[in-house]
This record gives structure tokens, C-alpha cells and sequence, in this order.
């Protein structure tokens, strides 16, 4: 292991994550809600919360509507995809799958559920990390990435 | 209303926290996975401001009986550590991992990366349905 010191920026991502962290706050204390965006999205279009389900969409229409903001107002940023749509297919199967199974992901279980000392999201949360870092460890070995 | 307008702002400023973070970039995402080689240990900073703050946030209120603009807190109810939670969280990893996407920063880059992301999030919603119909069987 080495560092990437060229692409490592502290202060941006601490200042990402107060803000993820606020925003996960305001969920829990404004609406009484865990902020877990595959929980969320899966339940605003299943239509579970017949009626209740106007906080989802306003959630999910705020996630959307920021960073495209952002680009009309503000300027572009930095986004570029590690994999061709064919891969995306597959990843964002897996992602679906696995969240929907593991009832969770990053925003759920790794800061909502981390924050809440929620033994089960620790659990999560390893396993995620540690599954991605073996995935990586494995697409870089098989030259797909 | 009240409640929709503030899943909105809250909505908003998640999405930017995402941007500000690095999250939108599967790329640094995928660095941050690649600890056997180039790593990039950026994610760690943006886990532990959000951590951070949500716990610190929640410790101090604590006491509250319910939150500000509802009824009640809803609260996961299921404790166990059950074969669901590892595998479902070993796929999502994998995933993760292939893409540099998770759910949250998915739905960030839907109004900016065009094609791209409206793949993944297409299959990612597929997949969502298909783990709940799996999950129901396991």
C-alpha cells in the first residue's frame, strides 16, 4: 500500500461528511427518519408508505436536483466513471441486490446506523468495505481496472 | 408540508455533501478501495465528519420523545446479525466496488452524468426489487 497524495483531499471530504452528517441529523431529529438512501428509494417506489410518502420523494428530488444545480450555478466538478455501461449494469445490479438484501448502505448502515452505535450496521459496514476493497484488490489484478 | 420541504433541503444538502466529499466521483471512490495499492484515503475524513456529527447530534438531544415535526422516531427494529445482513452487504461491497457508486452518490450524479448513470441506477432499482423478492425467501 502506498498513498495517492495526488488525488487525497482531507479537508474537502471532512467538510462533505459534516454535511452528510447534518443532513443525516436533520432526517432523525426534523422527521424521525434513518437518512439510508437505499431504504428510502426502494420504499418510495414500492409505494409502502401510501400517503406518507411525499417526505421520500422531496428527499430524493433534493439529492437529485443539488449537484445539477450546482453545475448551472456554480461550475462543473469532478466526476469520472471507473467502468464502461456494460460494468455499471452489473454493478448497479449488485448495489440494488445487496442493499435490498443487507436492508442498507453507506448512508443507512454506515453513518445513520454507525451513529447509533446499531451493532448490525457495524456489521454492515465492514463487510461492504471489506468486500469492495477485495473487489478492487481483484478487478486491479485482472486488469479491469 | 413542513415535513416534505425539510426532506427536501435535507435532500439538497446531502447532495451537495456528496459533491463538496468526493462521493460523486467513482473514481476517488475506487481509490479509497484500492488499499493494496494507490490509496486514497479520503472516504476515511468523509466517515468521520459524518459520523461525528450524527452521533454528537444525536447524544445531545438524547432525550427528545419525538422528533420536531412528527409523531414518532422510527427506529430499525431488527437486531440480529443473520447470513442476510453479510451476504446482502458482501454483494453491495462488490458492486460498489465495480462502479464507485453507491445509492446516495447514484442519485447525485443522475442530472449530471447522463447515460452512465441512468444505467446504473435503471439496474440498481431492478436490483432493488430483485433483493426485496429474494430477501422475502431467504
Amino acid at each position: 500500500m502506498s498513498i495517492n497524495w495526488m488525488e487525497f483531499t482531507p479537508l474537502a471530504s471532512l467538510a462533505g461528511g459534516v454535511a452528510i452528517g447534518l443532513a443525516a441529523l436533520g432526517m432523525w431529529l426534523l422527521v424521525g427518519r434513518i437518512m439510508g438512501v437505499s431504504g428510502i428509494l426502494g420504499q418510495a417506489i414500492a409505494g409502502e408508505g401510501a400517503g406518507h410518502n411525499s417526505w421520500r420523494l422531496a428527499f430524493i428530488a433534493g439529492v437529485v436536483v443539488a449537484p445539477a444545480g450546482y453545475v448551472l450555478l456554480v461550475g462543473e466538478f469532478t466526476s469520472r466513471m471507473v467502468t464502461s455501461p456494460a460494468g455499471l449494469a452489473i454493478a448497479g445490479l449488485l448495489v440494488g441486490v445487496g442493499t435490498a438484501i443487507g436492508s442498507g448502505c453507506t448512508s443507512g448502515h454506515g453513518i445513520c446506523g454507525i451513529s447509533r452505535f446499531s451493532i448490525r450496521s457495524i456489521v454492515a459496514t465492514c463487510c461492504f468495505v471489506l468486500s469492495g476493497m477485495v473487489t478492487v484488490f481483484i478487478l486491479k489484478a485482472g486488469g479491469l481496472a | 408540508m413542513k415535513v416534505t420541504v425539510s426532506a427536501f433541503l435535507i435532500g439538497v444538502l446531502f447532495g451537495l455533501g456528496l459533491l463538496v466529499a468526493g462521493m460523486l466521483d467513482p473514481t476517488k471512490v475506487q481509490g479509497f478501495l484500492n488499499i493494496t495499492g494507490q490509496w486514497d484515503p479520503s472516504l476515511v475524513f468523509v466517515m468521520v465528519g459524518g459520523i461525528g456529527v450524527s452521533l454528537a447530534g444525536i447524544q445531545m438531544t438524547g432525550r427528545m420523545t419525538k422528533p420536531i415535526l412528527a409523531e414518532l422516531f422510527h427506529l430499525p427494529t431488527s437486531k440480529q446479525i443473520d447470513r442476510k445482513l453479510v451476504i446482502g452487504a458482501v454483494l453491495f461491497g462488490a458492486g460498489w466496488a465495480i462502479g464507485g457508486l453507491c445509492p446516495g452518490p447514484a442519485l447525485g450524479v443522475l442530472g449530471v452524468a447522463g447515460l452512465d448513470a441512468a444505467i446504473f441506477m435503471v439496474c440498481m432499482i431492478a436490483g432493488l426489487f430483485a433483493g426485496r423478492w429474494v430477501s422475502a425467501r431467504l
